[in-house]
């Protein structure tokens, strides 16, 4: 029995071994080890400091395990055996000191992170951002284009080492998350709310983009490129999606809210004005009551992005 | 008045079974219950079974039917988790769709609906019940007692919890559609604008139902634990299972009344069209998350304190040594039970609430990892210089470490926001809650069930089908969870009904489903292992008169199994570790006087009163007004007549105890 | 209160440790229950502001109604505790008189209470109209089905009292019963400051 156990746990170990190795080796695919973002490598830093942190505590207690188990089995009568010995001051004093100090540290790294890593924060405050609108809805993703006066669908363009500020919501749909793995972490987009996220592409290349958040049976289709391009490129992009026959007006934006899967790629030549204010506004109160109606307004968006 | 809709209220032809999922539901259950009857009444056993189990009060027998229904419903949410699977690796768009499905075999909504009802079955109905079963069994045994502080409500909180079951099972039969909005049913995807269906009222009136018996069962175990110890027992003398028993039902007082609430808020909107969670008229959708989540993180720790008692009592009893470091234990524990409720934001990160309350958060589940790493170095101590016996429950207890320590890591660095933020509703998520639930409270009721087996039947589980059924859980755990872990950080959300075969995600969705098979093969071995101990249990029996395993607290010193009402004569005592102490001392098998017992008569009232509550939720959801208020006003009816019955109570002659103690211990 | 191994419990004690567990068991269900209200008053603060275009809380509350039910409610909670005090010498007469008179009260302040509800509900405000409303019906309407819930349990009692006496076990009913109705009498003063007093300013 025993040599069983030994030979299942050596192949566990095996196993364990190849899978982890898959990752590393992985590549491409393994997404949120291979930024292409400098947010996204920020978030990737962190992982690799806040496991070899925990490793410093983890890699004791399996030590410990083994070391117990095989000395302390019962057949082994020579181990010392105290039967009584069920405290010690000290040790325990080292226990939670040891434990204390290694979570301190994380939480320091928490507090330091969280805000240098904080979504609603512009990369680089002193430039001019680059601005994309973008609308979760069921079930595709509007990109508008506010800076160059167009949209699209479930595919959105932007050139490379320029900080990108994306302004987030929704319209007529449960909860979503906006989320390009490669070049950084994900942010709620929902109705009635605006938030915003500040990512970078290092390079060019196209990213899978998607939601994590369930928001209906077409949930699965929440899925769009992002697709980073020089910065030529990207206006020689919008000059042609400049001569698109199809234009975004109140009325096809209310069409696209319907429920429909899958969506098509489509580019838009020119989009209404106001597009973002009215679309996050449009669950407060209708305007008739003038004043009580503003001051609604700001209370309901209190909370959320800063 | 419209008569018809006051009668049957939305309920039309189309509710009856006729998908071929539902129908493949329906079969079974009929199945079951006509095989259920003819075995009943070939063996003539129907009276017997009412007379003793269904309307007992016996904890003991209320334990058993708890963990005989979980048992059920773990086989039912292990299905759903095969057909998840299966799905997810048939989902790749490079592959035909089946059945009428566009991707796999399953459509979009019912997918959604199985992996709702996988995630309520196994918290809800699976693991609590465990839970409330174990401790039903043991707890009253540990502190000294003959019964729990309200024998009758203990009945009533497991009908409760049955007829929870069969709300949430409902379906099948009439209806044909689950909620599929995740196992929280989280607003607005649950109100009606977007899912009008009965789907999210079922899952309301199943959780509510039970959560009601739940409720009740924490308000009884509270009451028992702090009320009903044998004299001598200080809170410092208890035993560890009974301390992280305490800890988990006070949890469960303070937090079902959330869900409680936070669900009929939900119902509001849905039924009287109120404004709470609606994108429209001013509701706020953020507030079901931070009510439901104030609920929910709690609730895992309800889940998985006890198993750390578990633990405390196996590696103390079988490394014959005295569990180290109690009182760092007992702070511990209470310090989870008190941290649990200062994280619940780390559920949503995401949801852009800034970096100050984040970090806040973030910091605070840092703190809650202290206390639950120190459990397990305690643990690790006391095998330390002991005389480890590896029977199976020490196999479960180094499963544990193996895996809810890389489950817990996992959390921890979840707990940092901008990680968060990248790993959030991916797989890896799933991956960690999955390996701390299953590795940590999973393992610990498997233990435990090893351990406490032999008090509650005479005799013993098969060894070496225990140690095998541990190996295949051990190998297919990790070949179900490390692939998900993998897939988090390959960008793969959770939920996914399909996806492009470009993200080579395929190949270990194989992988995990591979894993799955072989812990369904697991739990094979385990229901094996069940028949062969019963048909083996003379060679298994128990010899020693009640104390197989030389144990430490009281229960062992009971005669296995123990007489209904546990303690003809209320033990007295004076230390940590009772029973060990008695046995030293040599004060353990002292002769008694033997007394008049007033012990619980057995009632159907709880049945009854559950029945019409069932009748309720299956009512409400169709919105069947009179039904409702027969079911309603039957339930409150029944409830006043049980609190005016002044009878519930008989004698048991001092000259019977003696004949049940002398026929026991002749043995 | 626990028993000594070396005795055998006598009837008395054993009624004792019945009713001292039956109490606290109680006042843990009134602590479950003070948590479900904890969370409608939560609700009620968070939406308190989202008046959509219905009308906001210094509109529609009227302090000196508010009052009245608070007089009403403060006094059966008095006439109850004399109830109580009268079950314990196990005066038949006084034990229906007073809790008689904490019913009528109790009446008294659901009438007031349903003909509020019903004219906001004229006006066109019912909890359709606004999340603010939504709450405010919630909050209000629970403790108000809480008192009506306490109202059928006081009637049974007194018949069981008209009935069959004052008996041990109804001394304890009626203790728990009173627990019941000054635990309702708290979560209205609650309700009155949050809802009414702080509402009209």
């Amino acid at each position: 029995m025993k040599k069983l156990s030994g030979i299942i746990v050596f192949l566990l170990i095996v196993l364990d071994v190849y899978l982890l190795g898959k990752i590393l080796i992985g590549g491409k695919n393994v997404q949120i080890l291979n930024p292409q973002g400098f947010v996204a490598l920020q978030e990737r830093n962190l992982i690799y400091l806040a496991v070899a942190l925990m490793l410093i505590g983890a890699i004791p207690v399996f030590i410990m395990a083994i070391f117990v188990g095989r000395k302390y089995h019962a057949n082994n009568t020579n181990a010392a055996y105290s039967p009584d010995w069920d405290h010690h001051h000290g040790l325990q004093i080292f226990f939670w000191g040891f434990l204390i100090t290694i979570m301190s540290a994380l939480s320091v790294i928490v507090w330091v992170a969280a805000h240098q890593l904080d979504p609603h924060v512009a990369l680089e405050p002193d430039k001019k951002p680059f601005v994309v609108q973008v609308f979760a809805l069921r079930y595709k993703w509007l990109f508008v284009y506010p800076q160059q006066g167009i949209a699209s669908v479930n595919y959105v363009e932007f050139p490379e080492k320029t900080p990108l500020t994306f302004e987030i919501t929704a319209s007529d749909t449960p909860m979503t998350s906006f989320w390009i793995p490669q070049l950084g972490g994900q942010i709620y987009a929902m109705s009635g709310m605006a938030t915003q996220t500040h990512l970078i592409a290092d390079t060019v290349g196209q990213y899978r983009g998607a939601s994590s958040e369930i928001n209906g049976d077409g949930y699965a289709d929440m899925v769009f490129t992002a697709h980073s391009v020089t910065k030529s490129d990207f206006a020689a992009w919008a000059k042609r999606v400049k001569h698109s026959p199809n234009k975004l007006t109140y009325d096809s934006f209310k069409k696209l809210s319907q429920p429909s899967i899958p969506a098509q790629v489509t580019f838009y030549s020119s989009t209404p004005d106001n597009l973002f204010t009215t679309i996050v506004m449009q669950y407060m109160a209708h305007p008739s009551t003038g004043a009580q109606a503003k001051s609604e307004t700001m209370s309901g968006m209190n909370g959320m992005s800063k | 008045m419209n008569w018809k809709e006051f009668i049957l209220g939305k309920l039309t032809w189309n509710d009856l079974p006729h998908e071929w999922f539902t129908l493949g539901g329906t079969g079974a259950f009929v199945v079951l219950a006509i095989g259920l009857a003819i075995f009943l009444t070939y063996f003539k056993r129907w009276k017997w079974l009412w007379n003793e189990w269904l309307t007992s009060t016996d904890p003991k027998k209320i334990g058993v039917m708890y963990i005989a229904v979980a048992f059920f419903m773990f086989l039912r949410g292990g299905l759903d988790a095969l057909m998840i699977w299966s799905q997810q690796v048939l989902g790749a768009s490079n592959m035909p769709g089946f059945l009428g499905a566009q991707h796999g075999y399953l459509s979009a909504d019912h997918f959604q609906q199985i992996f709702t009802a996988h995630g309520d079955i196994m918290v809800f109905f699976v693991t609590m019940g465990f839970l409330f079963g174990l401790i039903n069994l043991v707890v009253p045994l540990q502190i000294g007692a003959r019964d729990l502080a309200f024998p009758f409500l203990n009945s009533l909180g497991f009908w409760l919890y049955f007829a929870g079951v069969l709300l949430i099972n409902m379906f099948f039969v009439l209806g044909g559609q689950f909620g599929a909005t995740g196992w929280l049913a989280v607003a607005p995807l649950s109100e009606l604008q977007f899912h009008p269906g009965v789907g999210v009222d079922y899952w309301i009136w199943s959780l509510q139902v039970s959560g009601l018996g739940t409720l009740i069962g924490g308000i009884n175990f509270v009451v028992t634990i702090l009320k009903m110890r044998a004299p001598g027992m200080t809170l410092m003398r208890m035993p560890m299972f009974t301390w992280t028993s305490l800890m988990s039902m006070m949890l469960v007082i303070t937090i079902f009344p959330i869900l409680a609430m936070t669900i009929a808020l939900l119902t509001m909107d849905r039924y009287f069209g109120t404004h709470f969670f609606t994108l429209n008229n001013g509701g706020n959708q953020m507030m079901y998350w931070n009510l439901i989540w104030m609920w929910g993180h709690p609730e895992v720790y309800v889940l998985i304190i006890p198993s750390f008692g578990i633990y405390s009592e196996i590696v103390s009893t079988f490394s014959k040594k005295k569990i180290f470091g109690y009182p760092s234990l007992v702070a511990a524990a209470a310090g989870i039970t008190l941290l649990s409720f200062a994280v619940w934001l780390h559920h949503f990160f995401t949801m852009g609430a800034g970096a100050d309350v984040n970090s806040f958060f973030g910091i605070m589940t840092m703190f809650i990892a202290i206390p639950t790493g120190l459990q397990i170095i305690n643990w690790l101590f006391t095998l330390f210089r002991g005389r480890i016996q590896f029977v199976s429950p020490i196999y479960w207890f180094f499963g544990m470490v193996s895996t809810f320590t890389f489950g817990g890591m996992a959390g921890i660095l979840m707990a940092v926001p901008p990680i968060d933020f990248q790993v959030h509703n991916s797989l890896f998520l799933v991956a960690h809650f999955h390996t701390t639930i299953v590795g940590g409270a999973l393992f610990g009721i498997f233990a435990g069930f090893t351990y406490w087996f032999p008090k509650f039947t005479g005799f013993r589980l098969h060894e070496t089908l225990g140690k095998y059924a541990f190996w295949t859980w051990l190998v297919g755990f990790f070949i179900s969870f490390v692939p998900l872990y993998i897939l988090g950080f390959m960008g793969a959300t959770r939920r996914l009904d399909h996806y492009a075969a470009s993200t080579g995600w395929q190949p270990l969705f194989l992988t995990a489903l591979v894993g799955i098979c072989i812990l369904a093969l697991a739990v094979g071995i385990q229901i094996l292992q069940l028949i062969v101990s019963i048909v083996k249990r003379k060679e298994l029996r128990d010899t020693t008169g009640g104390d197989p395993w030389d144990g430490h607290t009281l229960e062992w010193a009971t005669t296995s199994p123990p007489p209904f009402y546990n303690y003809a004569v209320i033990p007295e005592v004076h230390g940590r570790d009772a029973w060990w102490e008695m046995k030293k001392q040599g004060t353990a098998h002292k002769p008694v006087k033997y007394h008049d017992l007033e012990l619980p008569k057995n009632t159907p009232m709880g049945i009854y009163i559950a029945g019409f509550i069932f009748l309720f939720g299956v009512a409400m959801t169709f919105h069947a007004t009179l039904f409702s208020l027969i079911g309603l006003f039957g339930a409150v009816t029944c409830a006043f007549i049980r609190a005016f019955d002044d009878h519930s109570e008989y004698i048991l002659p001092a000259a019977e105890v003696e004949k049940i103690e002398n026929r026991l211990r002749k043995k | 209160m626990t028993v000594k191994a070396a005795t055998i419990p006598t009837k008395e004690q054993i009624e004792e440790v019945a009713t001292d567990k039956t109490l606290f068991g109680f006042w843990v269900y009134l602590m479950t229950d003070l948590l479900m209200f904890a969370v409608l008053f939560a609700t009620y603060s968070v939406l308190h502001g989202s008046i959509y275009n219905g009308p906001s809380s210094n509109e529609i509350f009227n302090l000196p109604f508010a009052l009245t039910e608070t007089m009403i409610l403060l006094v059966s909670s008095f006439t109850s505790g004399l109830g109580t005090l009268a079950a314990h010498e196990k005066s038949r007469k006084f034990v229906l008189l007073w809790f008689g008179i904490t019913f009528l009260l109790g009446l008294a302040f659901l009438g007031l209470e349903l003909s509020e509800f019903s004219k906001l509900v004229a006006e066109g405000n019912s909890w359709h109209r606004s999340a603010f409303l939504s709450s405010f019906f919630t909050l209000v309407g629970t403790h108000g089905l809480h008192i009506t819930t306490g109202l059928v349990w006081m009637l049974i009692c007194m018949i069981s009292v008209a009935t069959k006496g004052v008996t041990k076990s109804m001394v304890r009913k009626l203790t728990l019963l009173s627990l019941f109705w000054h635990f309702l009498d708290i979560v209205w003063i609650f309700i009155f400051t949050i809802v009414y007093l702080m509402g009209a300013l």
